[in-house]
C-alpha cells in the first residue's frame, strides 16, 4: 500500500471516528441551528446568557459525577449534597456569625466530607455506590431540612458574589469554565485521574497493577461532593438564599449529561468535555422548549426521549466498534 | 475422511478500519478430521475463525458448507449450521453456575419452568466427557483459569455439533487435562464431527491433526500435513528457524544470596505450610495439577490475597499482607493467570496498559509522566514484538498472544527485580516465547529472580534452575534443572489424585 492511499484512508477514517465518537456535539449543533431557524428569541445575546446561567449548576454538578462514572460508581446524592453544602454555608454565616468567605469554605468542606463518606462506605464498608449514595441522598436532604428547619437561610455576600456578575459576564459561566478546566485537568493528566479510568475499567487488573483502588474510589467521590457544593453555593448564590428543597432530582440531570456525553456507566469511559456538551444538550432543549411555549410536562417526556435515544445510538456505536 | 470438505472458507478477506488482517485466506474443514490452524500471534487466526462462528462477516469471499454457500450474520445461525465454537476468550457468566453456563441458551424446560434436575444431568455429563470433577453448582466465577477453560470446552461439546472449532483451547490446561481433551477430540473424529484446532503447542499438531494450514501475516502461506516435523512447521509460521527453543542461560545463583523467602505460608482450603527461597539470578518453576494451589500461592506471595499464616520476605523483609502495592514497591511484578479478568483493562490503550505499574512512581507532582510513558511503552512493545498498529488502540482489539504480552510488558517496565509468573506464555506462539524467555534470562542475569507456575510442563522443565511440585496444596517435592523430567514432575504432582480414583 502507498503512503498516499494510506494517508487517504486514515483521513476519512477520522472524520468518520470524529462523528461517532462526537455524537453529542453533532446533535447539539443541529439543535441549535433547528432552534435558531424556530424562534428569533434563541440567538439573543440575554437568551445565551441565559443558557450559560442555567448550564452551570448542572454542568458543574455533572463534572463531579463524571468522576464518579468513569471509575464505574454512580453518584446519586449529588443533588441534596448541593443543597446541604448551601445550607451549611448559609448557616454558618447566619446562626454562627463567621465570616462571609469562612462560611463559603465551610459549605465547600460540607460537600466535600458528604462525598468522602460516601466513597468510605463504597470502598470499605463494600456497599454498592448505588446504595451508599442512594442513604446519603436521604440523609443529606434530611440533615438540610434540620439545619434549616425548612425554611431558607440568607447567604453571605460571598456566596451571593458566586451567583452575581464579574464585569459584564455572570460569575456562574466564569466559575463554570474554570471548573471545566479544573475537571478536566484532574481526570486527563492527573496520576489520579488516569487511575479512574483504570479502576473503571476492570477494577481487580488496577488493584494488581498496585493502583491504590480504595483511596481513588474515596477522592472519586470526594471530588464529586466538592463539586456538588459549588453547584449548591451557585445556585444559592443566584437566589441570595440557600434553600432546603434546593436542587431536588438534579442527580438526574447530572447523569443524563454524563451519558449523554458518551460515558459507560459500566465505567472506564468518559470525558469532561462530553459531559459539558451533554450538559448543554440538556439546558439548550429546555430553553429551546421554553421559547416555542411546549408545557414543562411534555419538556420532561422530550427529555427522557433524548436521554434514551443519545443512549440508544451509544450502544450501538459500541457494538459496531467492537466487531 | 471423506471427500468433500464440510465447511469451507474460500479466499475470505476482512478489514478493521485502514487494517486488512486476514488476505483471501482458504481453509477447508473435512468431516472425521482435525484441521490445524498454525500461525505467530497476530496471524489472524482467531479472525478467520470468528468468521465461521458468525462473530465477524467477511469483507470478501465466501464461506460454503456442505459445498453450499451460506452467510452467518449471527452466531446462532452459525450453531443452527452445526458449528459449535470454543473461543480463545472465555465467554462465561462468572455470577452464574456451572451448569448454568454449560447450558447457556440451552436451558432444559418443563411446563416453561427451567428443569433443574435436566439441566444438572446434562452438563454432568458434558463435564464428565472431559473430566471436569466439580460441582455443577459453583459459580463459574469462583474456578480458576483452567476450570473456566473447560467448562466452556464442555458448553461447546454439549451441542452436538458437526463442526467443531477450538481456538486455542489447550493453553490454559495442563497435560493431564489436554489429554482427557483430545481423546474426546478422538472420539468425535471417530463420529465424522470435523474439527479445526489452533493450538502454539506445536507437539500437539501432530498428537491430533490431520493437516495444517499455516499463516503469516493474515495470508495463506502453506498446507502441509500434521506429521510435518516441528522444525519446518516453525520454519512456515516465522519464516525463519528457532535453535533453541528453550535458551535457558543459567546465571550465578550458587552461593548468592536469596531475595525471595518464602515461610511456612498458610492459607486454609488453599494451601498448607509452604516455604522456598528464590536466589539472586534464579528462576524457580512450580508445577501441579490444576486445583494444586499453584495460583493462590503466588497470588498470596504477590499481595493479591490475604494468607492465614507464614512470611513472605524480599531481601530479608517481610511484606505485609495482602498489600500489591507493599510487594512492588519492593520490586515484585506479578502475570496474573487471567489476562482479561485480571490483567489489562480492555478498553484502555497498550500505552495506558503497559504503564499502571508505574504510573504513580514516574509521576512528578501527582502529574502523569505521558511523553516519558509512551517512550517507554514504544520501547517495550517493540522489544516483545506486539503486534498492533498503534499503541494507542484499545488492548481489546489485540490478538490473544499481544495481550498477554502487554500483560508481562508492564514489569518490564517497571523494572522488577522478583517476578511471579502465573502462565506467562498463555496462547504466545513459539518465536514470541523464546523472546520473553530471553527477557528472563536478562532479569535473572542482573540479580532477579522469578518464580514461574506454567502448565505447560516442558517450559516448566526448559526454563526452571529448580522445580517444587505443588500437589493438593502441598509441597510434594523438589527437583533440580537437571534431574527433573516429565514423568517424574507427572507422577509426583499427580500421585494422591490416581491413587484417589
Ligand atoms: N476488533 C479489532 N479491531 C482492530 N484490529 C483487530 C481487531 N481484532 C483483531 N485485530 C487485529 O487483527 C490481527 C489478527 O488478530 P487475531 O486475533 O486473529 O490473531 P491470532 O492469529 O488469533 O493471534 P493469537 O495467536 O495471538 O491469538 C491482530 O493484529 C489484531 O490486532
Ligand atoms: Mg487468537
Amino acid at each position: 500500500m502507498s503512503t498516499a492511499t494510506l494517508d487517504a484512508k486514515r483521513t476519512s477514517f477520522d472524520v468518520k471516528k470524529f462523528l461517532a465518537n462526537n455524537g453529542a456535539l453533532v446533535g447539539l449543533v443541529v439543535l441549535c441551528i433547528a432552534l435558531f431557524i424556530a424562534t428569533p428569541d434563541f440567538l439573543t445575546g440575554r437568551n445565551l446568557l441565559n443558557i450559560g446561567i442555567q448550564v452551570s449548576t448542572v454542568a458543574v454538578l455533572a463534572f463531579g459525577m463524571t468522576f464518579v462514572i468513569v471509575a464505574g460508581g454512580i453518584d446519586l446524592s449529588v443533588g441534596s449534597v448541593a443543597a446541604l453544602s448551601a445550607m451549611v454555608s448559609g448557616w454558618f454565616f447566619v446562626n454562627a456569625g463567621l465570616p462571609g468567605w469562612l462560611a463559603l469554605l465551610g459549605g465547600l468542606t460540607a460537600g466535600l466530607l458528604a462525598g468522602v463518606v460516601n466513597g468510605l462506605a463504597s470502598a470499605y464498608g463494600k456497599l454498592p455506590s448505588f446504595i451508599a449514595t442512594l442513604a446519603m441522598l436521604s440523609i443529606a436532604r434530611g440533615l438540610t431540612l434540620v439545619i434549616s428547619d425548612g425554611r431558607p437561610i440568607k447567604t453571605s455576600p460571598e456566596v451571593s458574589f458566586l451567583g452575581g456578575n464579574l464585569g459584564p459576564v455572570p460569575m456562574p459561566i466564569v466559575i463554570l469554565l474554570v471548573s471545566a478546566l479544573v475537571a478536566s485537568f484532574l481526570l486527563n493528566r492527573t496520576v489520579v485521574g488516569r487511575s479512574m479510568y483504570a479502576v473503571g475499567g476492570n477494577a481487580e487488573a488496577a488493584r494488581l497493577s498496585g493502583l491504590p483502588v480504595k483511596r481513588i474510589i474515596v477522592i472519586v467521590f470526594g471530588l464529586a461532593g466538592l463539586f456538588a457544593a459549588l453547584a449548591g453555593l451557585l445556585l444559592a448564590g443566584r437566589l441570595d438564599s440557600a434553600q432546603p428543597q434546593a436542587a431536588t432530582g438534579y442527580e438526574l440531570d447530572a447523569i443524563a449529561a454524563v451519558v449523554i456525553g458518551g460515558a459507560s456507566l459500566a465505567g472506564g469511559l468518559g470525558r469532561i468535555s462530553g459531559t459539558f456538551v451533554g450538559a448543554l444538550v440538556l439546558v439548550v432543549i429546555r430553553n429551546g422548549l421554553n421559547l416555542l411555549n411546549v408545557t414543562s410536562f411534555w419538556q420532561q417526556v422530550v427529555i427522557g426521549v433524548v436521554i434514551a435515544l443519545a443512549v440508544g445510538i451509544d450502544v450501538l456505536r459500541r457494538k459496531n466498534r467492537s466487531s | 475422511m471423506s471427500e468433500h470438505p464440510v465447511l469451507t472458507l474460500k479466499q475470505v478477506s476482512k478489514s478493521f478500519g485502514p487494517v486488512n488482517v486476514i488476505k483471501e485466506v482458504s481453509v477447508n474443514v473435512y468431516a472425521g478430521a482435525v484441521q490445524v490452524l498454525l500461525g505467530e500471534n497476530g496471524a489472524g487466526k482467531s479472525t478467520l475463525i470468528k468468521m465461521m462462528a458468525g462473530v465477524y462477516q467477511p469483507d470478501g469471499g465466501e464461506i460454503l458448507i456442505d459445498g453450499k454457500t451460506v452467510s452467518l450474520p449471527t452466531t446462532r445461525a452459525a450453531e443452527e449450521h452445526g458449528i459449535a465454537t470454543i473461543h480463545q476468550e472465555l465467554n462465561l457468566v462468572n455470577s452464574m453456575s456451572v451448569a448454568e453456563n454449560v447450558m447457556l441458551g440451552r436451558t432444559p424446560t418443563r411446563f416453561g419452568m427451567v428443569d433443574r434436575k435436566a439441566l444438572r444431568q446434562q452438563a454432568r455429563a458434558a463435564l464428565d466427557l472431559i473430566g471436569l470433577d466439580v460441582d455443577v453448582e459453583t459459580p463459574v466465577g469462583e474456578l480458576g483459569i483452567a476450570r473456566q477453560q473447560l467448562v466452556e470446552i464442555a458448553k461447546a461439546l454439549s451441542i452436538n455439533a458437526r463442526i467443531l472449532i477450538l481456538d486455542e483451547p489447550t493453553a490454559a490446561l495442563t497435560r493431564h487435562e489436554t489429554e482427557s481433551l483430545f481423546k474426546v477430540v478422538a472420539d468425535l473424529r471417530q463420529q465424522g464431527v470435523g474439527m479445526l484446532f489452533i493450538s502454539h503447542h506445536l507437539d500437539e499438531i501432530a498428537e491430533i491433526g490431520d493437516s495444517v494450514t499455516v499463516l503469516r501475516d493474515g495470508e495463506f502461506v502453506a498446507e502441509v500435513p500434521a506429521s510435518t516435523s516441528e522444525d519446518e512447521l516453525v520454519r512456515l509460521m516465522v519464516g525463519r528457524s528457532i535453535e533453541d527453543q528453550f535458551p535457558r542461560r543459567i546465571a550465578e545463583s550458587e552461593g548468592s544470596a536469596g531475595i525471595l523467602a518464602v515461610e511456612h505460608l498458610t492459607s486454609k482450603g488453599k494451601f498448607e505450610d509452604i516455604s522456598f527461597t528464590v536466589r539472586a539470578g534464579e528462576i524457580l518453576g512450580i508445577s501441579g495439577l490444576v486445583g494444586a494451589g499453584r495460583t493462590e500461592l503466588i497470588r498470596a506471595v504477590a499481595g493479591a490475597d490475604r494468607y492465614d499464616t507464614g512470611t513472605v520476605k524480599i531481601r530479608g523483609k517481610a511484606l505485609p499482607k495482602g498489600s500489591v502495592q507493599a510487594a512492588i514497591r519492593a520490586g515484585l511484578g506479578h502475570v496474573p493467570e487471567d489476562r482479561k479478568g485480571q490483567g489489562l483493562v480492555l478498553d484502555a490503550s497498550v500505552n495506558e496498559n503497559l504503564g499502571y505499574a508505574t504510573l504513580a512512581s514516574s509521576a512528578r507532582m501527582g502529574l502523569a509522566d505521558f511523553s516519558g510513558q509512551r517512550s517507554r511503552a514504544e520501547a517495550v512493545a517493540k522489544t516483545l514484538r506486539i503486534r498492533m498498529h498503534s499503541i494507542d488502540q484499545p488492548v481489546r482489539s489485540l490478538s490473544g498472544g499481544n495481550q498477554q504480552k502487554a500483560v508481562f510488558g508492564r514489569w518490564i517496565i517497571a523494572a522488577s527485580t522478583v517476578l511471579l509468573l502465573d502462565e506467562p506464555t498463555r496462547g504466545v506462539d513459539v518465536g514470541a516465547k523464546v523472546e520473553i524467555y530471553e527477557l528472563m534470562n536478562a532479569i535473572t542475569e542482573a540479580g532477579g529472580a522469578i518464580v514461574m507456575v506454567s502448565s505447560e510442563l516442558p517450559e516448566v522443565l526448559g526454563m526452571s534452575d529448580r522445580i517444587l511440585v505443588l500437589r493438593d496444596g502441598r509441597l510434594a517435592g523438589e527437583f533440580t534443572a537437571a534431574e527433573a523430567t516429565e514423568d517424574k514432575v507427572m507422577t509426583l504432582a499427580a500421585r494422591d489424585v490416581n491413587e484417589e480414583h
